[in-house]
């Protein structure tokens, strides 16, 4: 038997509606009030640094109150990032900060929470949580933090490690399929997928603004350098002179290319749903796909996080699927606040007095 | 027992009755012994129910395996357990009656539908010819009755229905006859149906002719000669209700909630025999109660921590194998110090174990099952209707002291029955909670700052600074933290202290719970029998029935495992002989005589049913004997009252 929820429409409404925000006259946050006074003790060179940047210079901008920002974690590198934001933050247990996350988020509409995870955390020992969270549509903002390498744990492969991965733990190379991280979203029925790199702080940080704004569970895959463990991972698609040819912007109504003007491709569709990159001239005529972030059906987005290889020939970054769907916490909550407006308000000690007689009751005198 | 005449047929008066419905999963014997309790439970009777049903949910028709059964012990005095053995059985099929034969005392009364007796229905459970032909009962009273084709011939004249339709009313005729035996008002019942079928007009009708149907065969027959009367109890005034455990404590909480004026969050994973907790809360919207049926066990613990985290009372309800998945996020609630209740309702293991029946075999896993030092205060109800009471409990500890607290019920508790007392909501203890709202200490510059971890001098707990409060931002986590300040800290000293600060915090929990209660109305007795969670009802009437006989015995029971009450350790010391019966191997014992160095003796058993009375009296009677007092007279097997 299913129900009519009977839920108002929700339209769209911010990602940040609901938590207090600064009065408009009051001074603007700085990147040094994010700061907490704890020392960062990740590598030199790690990618996070550049990435907590980002995130610290990105959130004053926001204009929340910083008391009404969550930080949540589980293990790993990653992980410790609550530390050294000043605003509320739990560094949980290895895989389960959606969960918790999810707990939070339900229970307190006037948080912006936010979770911090790695592709081991969120892909190995916290998949489950990770995909429930996308189909449930939390409004949370999952920052997924990916170096395709255990670090943490000192240079294990990962869910994300390419196949034949010499590491600690396989010396002959791995024979794990890794995941991808974007197709795996959009199957959990993410709303709102998006790739991004640690060294681009500019493509970065409009993409911060894009999940934060987004309503429910925005995942935010961030390439991320482990120069420890996996160091160069994603150096074809930072060196300059490789990255025109390989990093597939994706501009929300633009056809989807690749390379620069005068040796620009454009991706069409081929015969029985395949797609491929021409060069301009000869996309004449073709179907050429344009970019569409906000289709309901998600198969052209996925096609697209399809493009990805190990050799990282063509790497679309930016976002694939920004839809709008109820959200669970905000559904959670219609219903109690429904519950409890039918029944004339918050509960009295009468209420509950009638609530534990139940409707067979017997007085001894 | 007095004897009057009315009408054609006699009455007899009882003082007690134990009566036993068993058929097919699919016969609707729960729902048949459900209505008879409140029926008694109307006329004032004190009584206590023990379900007893297969984890599958329709087992192959009328095989041993599928069998479920619902026994109702009720009396005109206070009743204590749910009867060791049934006075009446009422056999839906061969099965039925195969699989509760041997708790039959010879004597007892049979009814048995004879319908069901083929010879295709005795072969599935071995019975080579009809027991009830052959000779084989004739140590009972057996009342044979067609209690299928009266049904059916009964319901004629609903030409909608089909014949299995009509079939499916024979408990309703079961009921009316059983209402007319224990002279029991149906009125309840056709209001119960009315609702239940109120969109199925021919159903509801042909639930009612069952109902009357079977009331007018007790009435018309020959074969049922006389009808019985138990008067009421003699209760202590108040208004009462018929409750189980698992309704019991999802009250609680809720109550709990309202009491401590902040929300309840259930995050939970449905499991057997706890989900109907979650099925109570689901309901309880209107309270401002949220349920979450997460993807897993883990997750429902993380959701209700991270509510906790928020300010809300986080809860997780399951059964063993789910607190094995979730230990690792109670190991993180000791370190993060938020509150939290997670609620065990413990069946049969390891593993999958038993799912439907009872056991008290994770006591030590909620005491030690996690990783490091990780001490986590235990309360266990000793009756359905005290799961409410120890719900409230759960709360105050949790949220006074800022720790996970386990709540350990079982399917003992859950699924079993008994009359409660209702209290007044406002007289219920005031949980109010104190969120930290401004700096507690101050820097080395003299400036006000918060330290998450400057603990309360009295309880030792920590603050409570939820997300929102301005001025408040720390991060905690499950990493060992710095004394006061809760930052990361590696110093061996520093983990030290900590480690013993958690511990001294769930110790100090000691100073609220009042002491370790000894009933000994003789004041001579030199055995002591100890008991904890569901085994208070078994322990009393046993000690009453030794009593009975003459000889004294002291009984205790403990409500908190962990911190024992300050006294318990005196307690067991002041007597010659401790015995401890346990629904495990002994797992209380073990801590007993860790803890306090006292030899006890461990009474164990693990058949996932509770002790019955006759067990229990006979331990009692082996050690009195032994501890040098006389040896009393064979105790008598009824839990009921002195005279």
């Amino acid at each position: 038997m299913t129900t009519e929820l009977g839920m108002p429409s929700i339209g769209v409404r911010s990602g940040t509606a609901g938590v207090p925000r600064l009065a408009d006259d009051a001074a603007k946050q700085t990147k040094k009030e994010f700061t907490s006074d704890q020392e960062v003790r990740w590598c030199p060179g790690c990618g996070d640094y550049a990435i907590l940047a980002a995130v610290q210079g990105f959130l004053p901008e926001l204009g929340l109150k910083r008391e009404n920002t969550v930080f949540v974690s589980g293990i790993g590198c990653s992980s410790r990032f609550p530390y050294y934001l000043d605003t509320y933050g739990m560094h949980s247990i290895h895989g389960r900060a959606p969960a918790i996350a999810t707990g939070l988020a339900t229970s307190r509409p006037d948080l912006s929470v936010w979770v911090v995870t790695g592709d081991g955390d969120a892909l190995s020992i916290g998949g489950n949580h990770l995909i429930h969270a996308l189909r449930r549509n939390v409004n949370l903002t999952i920052l997924l933090f990916n170096n395709q390498i255990y670090g943490l744990t000192k240079g294990q492969y990962s869910p994300t490690s390419e196949v034949g991965k010499v590491t600690k733990s396989t010396p002959m190379g791995s024979v794990d399929h890794p995941f991808n991280p974007v197709s795996l979203a959009l199957g959990a029925e993410a709303s709102f997928v998006a790739r991004t790199t640690d060294t681009d702080r500019k493509h970065l940080t409009e993409i911060l603004r894009a999940a934060a704004e987004h309503r429910g569970t925005s995942l935010v895959e961030i390439y991320q350098n482990c120069p420890i463990f996996n160091d160069g991972a994603f150096d074809l698609i930072k060196d300059r002179s490789e990255q025109e040819a390989r990093i597939v912007h994706l501009a929300d109504g633009q056809p989807v290319g690749v390379g620069p003007e005068g040796d620009r491709q454009l991706l069409v569709r081929g015969a029985g749903g395949s797609m491929e990159f021409v060069p301009q001239a000869a996309a004449q005529g073709r179907d050429v796909v344009v970019h569409d972030a906000g289709a309901t059906d998600p198969t052209q987005a996925f096609a697209l996080s399809r493009l990805d290889s190990p050799q990282m020939t063509h790497v679309p970054m930016g976002i694939f699927r920004s839809v709008t769907r109820p959200t669970y916490d905000d559904l959670v909550r219609a219903q109690v606040d429904a519950a409890i407006d039918t029944a004339g308000g918050r509960p009295t000690d009468a209420d509950l007095d009638e609530l534990i007689h139940g409707r067979d009751t017997w007085t001894v005198a | 027992m007095t004897q009057t005449q009315s009408s054609s047929k006699s009455v007899k008066r009882l003082d007690r009755v134990v009566i036993r419905f068993a058929g097919d999963s699919g016969d609707g014997m729960q729902l048949t012994g459900d209505r008879f309790t409140s029926e008694t439970a109307a006329l004032g009777n004190d009584l206590s129910t023990l379900p007893n049903f297969p984890a599958e949910i329709r087992a192959p028709q009328g095989t041993l395996p599928g069998v479920s059964s619902f026994q109702l012990h009720f009396a005109d005095h206070d009743v204590l357990t749910p009867g060791d053995a049934p006075d009446v059985l009422v056999a839906m099929n061969p099965a039925a009656l195969k699989a509760n034969l041997r708790d039959l005392p010879r004597g007892a009364t049979i009814i048995a539908n004879t319908d069901e007796f083929s010879k295709r229905n005795l072969a599935k459970v071995g019975y080579d010819a009809n027991p009830l032909d052959d000779g084989s009962l004739e140590s009972w009273h057996v009342h044979p009755v067609a209690l299928t084709s009266i049904t059916v011939e009964a319901l004629a004249a609903f030409d909608t229905l089909s014949r299995k339709d009509k079939e499916r009313a024979k408990n309703m005729f079961a009921l009316g006859l059983l209402s007319w035996m224990y002279h029991r008002p149906t009125t309840g019942t056709e209001s119960f149906l009315e609702k239940k079928f109120g969109s199925k007009p021919d159903i509801l009708a042909a639930n009612l002719t069952a109902l009357r149907a079977g009331l007018n065969y007790g009435e018309t027959t020959e074969d049922f000669v006389v009808s019985y009367e138990i008067a009421p109890a003699k209760m202590a005034p108040g208004t009462y209700r018929n409750i189980t455990g698992n309704a019991a404590l999802a009250l609680g909480l809720v109550t709990a909630s309202h009491r401590a004026g902040i929300p309840l969050v259930l995050g939970s994973y449905p499991i057997t025999p706890a989900s109907d907790i979650l099925h109570t809360l689901s309901g309880l919207k209107r309270y401002g109660v949220t349920t979450l049926q997460a993807e897993d066990e883990i997750a429902g613990i993380g959701a209700a921590l991270g509510a906790s985290f928020g300010g809300a009372i986080g809860v997780t309800t399951t059964s063993g194998p789910g607190v094995a998945l979730k230990s690792e996020t109670i190991g993180l609630g000791v370190s993060l110090e938020l509150p939290l209740v997670i609620v065990d309702v413990q069946r049969g293991g390891p593993s999958t174990g038993l799912p439907t029946k009872t056991e008290q075999s994770d006591l030590l896993q909620a005491m030690f099952g996690r990783n490091g030092e990780s001490p986590v205060p235990i309360i266990a109800p000793k009756s359905p209707a005290d799961c409410f009471d120890a719900a409230i409990e759960a709360v105050r500890i949790a949220t006074t002291y800022r720790t996970p607290v386990f709540l350990l019920s079982d399917g003992y508790l859950a699924n079993g029955s008994e009359p409660w007392s209702i209290p007044a909501v406002a007289e219920l203890p005031d949980l109010t909670v104190e969120f930290a709202t401004e700096p507690n200490d101050t820097d080395d510059k003299g400036e006000p700052v918060f330290h998450p971890y400057l603990r309360d001098e009295k309880t030792l707990a920590r603050p409570w600074a939820v997300p929102g409060t301005p001025g408040l931002e720390h991060r905690i986590g499950g990493i060992e933290k710095a004394n006061i300040t809760g930052n990361i800290s590696y110093d061996p000293d520093n983990h030290d202290l900590m480690t013993r600060l958690r511990a001294a915090k769930v110790e100090r929990i000691a100073d609220t719970i009042g002491d370790l209660e000894v009933d000994d109305p003789s004041g001579e007795a030199s055995v002591l029998v100890l008991g904890w969670g569901s085994t208070y009802g078994p322990i009393a009437a046993a000690a009453r029935s030794v009593r009975n006989t003459g000889a004294t015995v002291a009984t205790a029971h403990l409500r908190h495992l962990n911190p024992f009450p300050a006294n318990t350790g005196e307690v067991l010391r002041r007597y010659d002989t401790v015995l401890v019966p346990e629904m495990n191997m002994g797992q209380l014992a073990m801590l007993l005589r860790a803890k306090f160095l006292v030899d006890v003796h461990s009474f164990t058993q693990v058949r996932g049913l509770p002790f019955t009375t006759v067990e229990l009296a006979d331990a009692i009677v082996s050690l009195t004997a032994a501890a040098g007092d006389e040896i009393p007279a064979e105790p008598v097997p009824t839990d009921r009252g002195t005279a």
